[in-house]
């Protein structure tokens, strides 16, 4: 008998920061384990949009760029017809038999990437001047503010990128093998506005 | 830095697009017809003119859609951004 597998986060031992040398201007934190489903279907169907809402409680954002959410569940529009559902930690099972039981019938597919990615939380008033160092978004309040969501790249880094609020938070998915690398870069582009580990997600 | 207008996400930096080639090259209605001659220019001779092109991108690190795009080759000028399926915007039958 095989004992369950522990989960690890691709950023455990990864918390170690220099003090803040004056006023905190950032603060970084991991989201941990939190579910990811990628969602395909045509995004012109009133069938197709219909059952997703009825599986998710919640709206398909079908703007570009945006985010829809309600609680610890959202969804990121990623392109014409692909999402990803985010979802609270051990709920990404149900939440994919849900979506695929509801869309029995239609040309939609329905695929568990949770393990592929984590979250980095970049949070403060200088959140936005750390991102904009290395991340070719414009990032102005006018064009992306809270709800907007873009896949992107920040230091050649492959992320998606959420605003949640107007503090500003960020949430930026980033895959488990460039974890570590995109956590140090930020840390060191945050040092001048004073970056601190911020509280646990 | 070119600023590219993805059809579906909008204006980006060149940095998250893929180059893919020249556009509209249809391929062979019927391959096995074709002398080495024939197959060999469908398959690599490009018309690489010296001011407007009309060619492939792929939004690589944004949607991951590939679209067309019309591009002076002297002075980058982009002119035209449509997606896959469809002609230059004014130019329909050409």
């Amino acid at each position: 008998m095989v004992d369950a597998p522990t989960p690890t986060s691709p950023l455990a031992g990864q918390t170690h920061l220099p003090r803040a040398n004056g006023p905190v201007g950032v603060t970084i934190a991991e989201r941990v384990f939190a579910g990811m489903l990628v969602l395909r279907g045509n995004a012109i169907d009133p069938a197709f949009i219909a059952a997703a809402h009825g599986a998710l409680g919640f709206d398909l954002p079908l703007i570009a760029n945006t985010a829809t959410s309600a609680g610890s569940n959202g969804a990121l529009w990623l392109g014409p017809d692909e999402w990803l559902v985010v979802t609270a930690p051990d709920d990404a099972m149900a939440r994919a038999v849900g979506l695929k039981v509801a869309l029995v019938g239609l040309h939609a597919a329905v695929t568990d990437i949770g393990d592929s990615r984590t979250i980095i939380r970049l949070s403060g008033p200088k959140a936005r001047d750390v991102l904009a160092k290395g991340c070719p978004l414009d990032l102005h309040p006018r064009t992306f503010g809270p709800g907007r969501a873009a896949q992107s790249l920040i230091a050649r880094a492959g992320v998606i990128i959420h605003q949640l609020d107007d503090i500003p938070s960020y949430d930026i998915y980033i895959l488990a093998s460039f974890a570590a690398y995109l956590w140090n870069w930020l840390t060191d582009a945050g040092l001048e506005y004073g970056i601190v580990p911020g509280a646990k997600l | 830095m070119l600023l590219i207008t993805c059809p579906w996400c909008g204006p980006r930096a060149e940095i998250e697009f893929q180059y893919g080639g020249e556009a509209h090259i249809a391929r062979p209605a019927d391959p096995v017809a074709l002398d080495d001659a024939a197959w060999a220019d469908h398959l690599f001779m490009r018309k690489n003119p010296k001011g407007k092109h009309r060619e492939r991108w792929m939004h690589r690190s944004g949607c991951r859609r590939w679209f067309n795009m019309e591009r002076d080759t002297i002075s980058h000028e982009i002119t035209a951004v449509y997606r896959i399926g469809t002609t230059v915007p004014g130019k329909e039958g050409t």
